[in-house]
C-alpha cells in the first residue's frame, strides 16, 4: 500500500531549540495513528507541522519532507486553505465559534463559496450524523453552538471539519477537555470514521490510544521511539522505552 | 520509578512462589508417606488441603484487583497473567498429591510388590524434584530451565509406562495383589499428571519472559 503522507528527516526549530530530530513516518490510507509520548515530547508539534498550523510561530524553522500524496505540503504553491481542506484538525478545547450549529458545520463551505442552500442542508446533515451528534442536535440546528455541553460541542467540530470532506483528520488530545461518557462518544465516532478517513491523533490517554488505534508511534525528546501496531506497542513493544513509558514507569 | 504497582505486583509475585512451595512440600509429603506406607502422614495431607484451594482464590481474587485497579501492559500485564493461569496448574497439582494419599491409605494392610514400590519411589523423587524446579524456574524467570522441564516429564512417562506394565504382569500372576497393583497405577498416574501441570506452569514461565504462548510437549 502507498502512504497518503509521509514525512522524511522532519526537524522543527523553535528558534535555536530543536523539537523535532529528524521524523521519518508514513500514514497509510484510512485507519487511526495514535501519537503518545510524554508532555515535551514534541507529538503535538510533529501533528501541527502536518498541515502547516505552525507557520504562525515565530522563529520556527522546518526543515525535511512532508509529502501528502506524494506533493511537498511546504512548496511554495501550496494553498493553505485547500491544504486544510484535505487535511483537519480537531482542538483539545472544543472551539465552536458563536453562532449557530448549522452554521459552524456550514461555515467552511461557505468559505469555499457553496451557496445552495438544499446543497447545504445535505452536507450539515450527513456531517453531523457522522460525527454521532445529528439526534442531539437536529432539533436546535439553528441555536448557538456555545449553548451545547463540552462532547456535544467537540462532534459539531468534527462535523465541522468533515463538512469539507478532508481525507486526513488530525485531533490533537480531542478527549482531553471531557468526561469520560463524552471522551467515549468522540472514541465511538472515531471507530465509524476510521474506514473512510485516515485519522492521526495525539493523546496521553493510552487506554484511548489501546482502544481505537490501528497504530502507535511513541515519541520521546523529539524522536521516534517505536512505531507499530498497536497490539504490539501495548503486548509486547521492541523498545525498553516504550515498555518503561507505557507501563507508567516514567512519563 | 517504583510505583505502587510494584509493590502490588511484588505481594502477588511472593504469594505465589509460597504456594509453589507449598506445593512442591505436599508433593514430597505424599510420595514419602505412599513409599514408608504412612496413613497418619496421608491423612494430614488430606486434612490440609484446603489450604492450598484457599490460597489459589487469594491470588486469583488479588490478580483480579490488580487488572482493575492498575490495567497493567505489556511485562506487567504478562505477569498478573502468568499467576493467574499457573495458580490452577499449581492447586490441580496439589489434588493429585491428595489422590496420593488416598490411595496411601486405601493400600495399606494389602499384599504389596517392593520391585514396583521402588519404582514408585524413584518416579516420585524425579517428580518431587521436577516442581522444585519449576518452581526456582519461576523464581528466576529463567525461561531455558523452565524449557527444560519437559525432558523431565518424558523420563517421568517412561517410569509410567514401566509401572503399568508391572502391575499387570504382577496381578496375573497373583491376585491377593491386585488392590496394591491398582493404587501403583493410580499414582503412577498421579505423578504423571503433577509432572504435566508443571509443564504447564514452565510454559506460562517462556509466555512471561517472551510473550509467546506455547505448548512445550509438541517442540520436542
Amino acid at each position: 500500500m502507498t502512504a497518503i503522507l509521509e514525512t522524511h528527516d522532519l526537524h522543527v526549530y523553535y528558534g535555536k531549540h530543536e523539537a523535532l530530530k529528524g521524523i521519518d513516518l508514513s500514514f497509510e490510507e484510512k485507519g487511526i495513528t495514535a501519537l503518545i509520548g510524554p508532555s515535551g515530547s514534541s507529538k503535538s508539534t510533529y501533528l501541527r507541522t502536518l498541515n502547516r498550523m505552525n507557520d504562525l510561530i515565530p522563529n520556527v524553522t522546518i526543515t525535511g519532507d512532508i509529502a501528502f500524496r506524494g506533493q511537498n505540503i511546504y512548496a511554495p504553491q501550496t494553498d493553505l486553505v485547500t491544504l486544510r481542506k484535505e487535511i483537519g484538525m480537531v482542538f483539545q478545547q472544543p472551539n465552536p465559534f458563536p453562532f449557530s450549529i448549522y452554521d459552524n458545520v456550514a461555515f467552511g463551505l461557505k468559505l469555499a463559496g457553496s451557496q445552495q442552500r438544499e446543497q447545504l442542508d445535505e452536507i450539515v446533515e450527513t456531517s453531523l450524523k457522522q460525527a454521532a451528534v445529528w439526534d442531539e442536535v437536529k432539533d436546535h440546528l439553528h441555536e448557538s453552538a456555545l449553548s451545547l455541553s463540552g462532547g456535544q460541542q467537540q462532534r459539531v467540530c468534527i462535523a465541522r471539519v468533515l463538512a469539507v470532506s478532508p481525507e486526513i483528520i488530525l485531533l490533537d488530545e480531542p478527549t482531553s477537555a471531557l468526561d469520560p461518557i463524552s471522551s467515549s462518544q468522540i472514541e465511538a465516532t472515531l471507530l465509524k470514521l476510521r474506514t473512510d478517513y485516515t485519522i492521526i491523533t495525539v493523546t496521553h490517554n493510552l487506554q484511548q490510544a489501546s482502544r481505537i488505534a490501528d497504530r502507535t508511534a511513541f515519541f520521546m525528546d523529539g524522536e521516534i521511539v517505536e512505531v507499530d501496531d498497536t497490539k504490539k506497542i501495548f503486548m509486547n513493544p521492541a523498545k525498553k522505552a516504550t515498555e518503561d513509558y507505557i507501563s507508567g514507569r516514567f512519563g | 520509578m517504583r510505583r505502587l504497582f510494584d509493590e502490588e505486583l511484588d505481594e502477588l509475585d511472593n504469594g505465589f512462589t509460597e504456594m509453589g512451595i507449598l506445593v512442591s512440600n505436599v508433593v514430597q509429603q505424599s510420595v514419602d508417606a505412599f513409599i514408608n506406607h504412612d496413613r497418619a502422614a496421608a491423612q494430614q495431607i488430606i486434612d490440609h488441603d484446603h489450604d492450598i484451594n484457599e490460597r489459589e482464590i487469594r491470588l486469583e481474587s488479588k490478580s483480579f484487583e490488580i487488572i482493575a485497579l492498575y490495567q497493567p501492559v505489556t511485562t506487567d500485564l504478562r505477569e498478573v497473567v502468568t499467576i493467574l493461569k499457573a495458580v490452577s496448574d499449581l492447586e490441580r497439582a496439589g489434588d493429585h498429591a491428595r489422590n496420593i494419599a488416598y490411595a496411601t491409605i486405601e493400600v495399606k494392610g494389602n499384599t504389596r510388590v517392593a520391585s514396583i514400590e521402588s519404582q514408585i519411589a524413584q518416579m516420585g523423587q524425579l517428580t518431587t524434584d521436577m516442581v522444585k524446579r519449576a518452581i526456582q524456574a519461576y523464581v528466576d524467570k529463567d525461561e531455558v530451565a523452565a524449557k527444560d522441564l519437559v525432558t523431565i516429564n518424558d523420563q517421568l512417562i517412561d517410569f509410567h509406562d514401566q509401572i503399568m506394565r508391572e502391575s499387570y504382569d504382577q496381578i496375573t500372576k497373583d491376585s491377593e495383589v491386585l488392590i496394591a497393583a491398582m493404587n501403583y497405577n493410580r499414582v503412577a498416574g498421579d505423578l504423571i499428571r503433577i509432572a504435566d501441570y508443571l509443564t504447564n506452569v514452565g510454559e506460562w514461565i517462556v509466555y512471561l519472559k517472551t510473550g509467546k504462548i506455547i505448548e512445550l510437549k509438541l517442540m520436542k
